[in-house]
């Protein structure tokens, strides 16, 4: 695993890369305080796509052209530097993606239909994202495979000891998210993958909300299938990673069929390209692919020792803000939790803060956060979540106390 | 009053308003003040399903006209709601069915109207037009 030996970790330097930031909402510095649901991005990531398009935009795997050449090239790049970024074995485990929604989608439907029986089951757990509930309900629907949900403690932690009840010899695939987009609890990956070994279930982990706040190492963790969308680490939208073993990848058949992912072409019988093109049917998105570079290049570049620090001060100064607040409620208390909060108010509407704040130059999300069933398990119909990154500080969080200390005041 | 002159009137109010601050104070008041729909209403057929906030509406015709109420968990979309009962109450079907909602937009709300708000009141407006073409219907076909 490549160890970022980054300079020392200066909040107000890391801000100076990030141009969105220097915005004034209503004549208030934005708070930018839904890094969940997308981070900002650096210059350099902003400059790259451009760069792009000015200099060497033309299709890729496809042209003997110098400009095809060119963009093939840098392509190719970004995968071995997500090989290296993730400590994958191969670039052939590394498929670029759409997102984290693509990503699933392609593991319920290949996987799905190559592993899954009618009778056989797959588990996921009461606080998945809909991207990770969805195309399993649907695949298991189509094959008459079960889905089986591993509840969630009060305090937000999984149930473990409901999820070893629920692994049995039917169970081919488990499908956990890594951390929790709606209380930020960090689930136990290692022992989730011992377990599911036991069975000789496959394990996926829905890492989306994971790649921006740690380093990860599939080797290390042993997942059989991780995925992840870029925007949500300081690159650009559009891409996502699936990391997937390649004897399983190998095994399992293509999801989408269209240029790029073939060997031969004729009417009686197609072959299939060798991994990873496999699985990328069709021109991807060049341009953001190329840039997830320097997405690359900034995290790595960051003492991720000193990252952590600086967001587990922040998560604790916020919470300790934010429970002197009278009524307000944390939901998601779990013993390890990444550097979000979501809470609610005792008689008031999580929409009329998220709108009032707003005013206040503070952006939150509001909602259920696509996690339904999760708000349901808390009697809640969904929550102000306050998700914070790297680049943000503590001054930025009492102007978030502040706004919501006015906000009540109007409200009440 | 027209529908028109009505609309005018909750400009002018909110032309007073110079901070987004004493807007939403005063949104926040209607809010507060709007008759609750009756429980008996508050039932699922009424419900406006918008993922952040809902809403309840009922219709009932009166004399050729309709008479609204509505209710929302939250306040600042019940505000608003209230606002667009002012204007559209008591008014025959017809005249609800051509209506053009401008004020919104003059008072500065119209995100609230944005499809990404999902807060129901896009779908009531589209609700408080279908209530008034059935009642249309209803009337037409004696
Ligand atoms: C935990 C989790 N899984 C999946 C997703 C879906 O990601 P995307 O919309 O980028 O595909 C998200 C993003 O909201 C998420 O937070």
């Amino acid at each position: 695993m490549v160890e970022a030996v980054g300079s020392k970790f200066i909040v107000e330097e890391v801000r100076k890369q990030f141009p969105i930031l220097k915005r004034n909402i209503n004549g208030k510095p934005l708070v930018y305080f839904d890094n969940g649901a997308t981070s900002q991005k650096p210059q350099s990531v902003i400059e790259a796509i451009s760069n792009y398009y000015s200099n060497y935009n033309s299709n890729i795997h496809r042209g003997v052209h110098t400009l095809s050449q060119e963009a093939t090239q840098a392509y190719e790049d970004v995968r071995l530097r997500f090989q290296r970024f993730l400590n994958a074995k191969s670039s052939n485990e590394i498929i670029f993606t759409s997102g984290t929604t693509g990503g699933i989608n392609l593991i319920a439907n290949s996987f799905g239909k190559y592993y899954l029986k009618k009778g056989d089951e797959v588990i996921i757990s009461e606080m998945e994202h809909h991207s990770n509930i969805v195309p399993w309900q649907m695949i298991c629907n189509q094959l008459g495979a079960v889905l089986k949900i591993v509840p969630v403690l009060d305090n937000g932690e999984l149930d473990m000891s409901a999820f070893k009840k629920l692994l049995n010899s039917k169970t081919k695939i488990v499908s956990i998210v890594h951390i929790s987009n709606s209380l930020g609890t960090i689930n136990p990956i290692k022992e989730i993958v011992e377990l599911s070994r036991e069975i000789g279930a496959k394990v996926h982990i829905d890492g989306a909300q994971a790649v921006q706040h740690m380093r990860v190492d599939v080797q290390d963790l042993d997942v059989d299938f991780y995925t992840f969308s870029i925007h949500k680490m300081f690159g650009p939208t559009g891409v996502g990673i699936l990391y997937g073993k390649e004897d399983i990848l190998d095994e399992i058949p293509p999801y989408q069929g269209g240029g790029d992912m073939i060997k031969t072409v004729s009417f009686e019988k197609t072959t299939y390209n060798e991994l990873p093109h496999k699985f990328e049917a069709g021109t991807p998105n060049i341009a953001d692919g190329i840039a997830c570079l320097e997405a690359l290049d900034f995290i790595e570049g960051l003492n991720w020792e000193e990252v952590h620090l600086h967001e587990s001060e922040l998560l604790n100064y916020a919470t300790q803000e934010l429970k002197k607040i009278n009524g307000l409620r944390i939901i998601g208390e779990a013993v390890e939790k990444a550097s979000l909060n979501s809470f609610v108010f005792e008689g008031i509407h999580a929409y009329d803060i998220g709108v009032l704040i707003d005013k206040m130059g503070v952006a939150v999300r509001t909602g259920h956060h696509c996690t339904q069933p999760l708000m349901k398990r808390f009697g809640v119909e969904g929550t102000v979540r306050a998700s914070f990154a790297l680049y943000n500080t503590k001054e930025e969080v009492d102007q978030l106390i502040e706004a919501i200390l006015r906000a009540k005041k109007m409200l009440g | 009053m027209s529908i028109q002159e009505r609309q005018e009137e909750i400009i002018e109010e909110f032309a007073m308003f110079g901070d987004w601050m004493y807007k939403y104070e005063y949104i926040i008041s209607l809010g507060k003040e709007l008759p609750l729909i009756e429980e008996s209403k508050k039932l699922d057929e009424n419900l406006i399903k918008g993922c952040q906030s809902r809403v309840w509406l009922d219709a009932q015709l009166k004399d050729n006209h309709i008479h609204f109420t509505a209710d929302s968990d939250a306040i600042i979309t019940k505000g608003i709601i209230s606002l667009m009962i002012r204007v559209l109450d008591d008014l025959s079907p017809s005249e609800i069915i051509n209506s053009d909602l401008y004020f919104i937009d003059r008072i500065g709300l119209k995100e609230h109207l944005s499809p990404t708000r999902s807060n129901g009141l896009v779908s009531m407006i589209k609700q408080m037009k279908m209530y008034a073409l059935a009642y249309q219907t209803k009337i037409n076909n004696g």
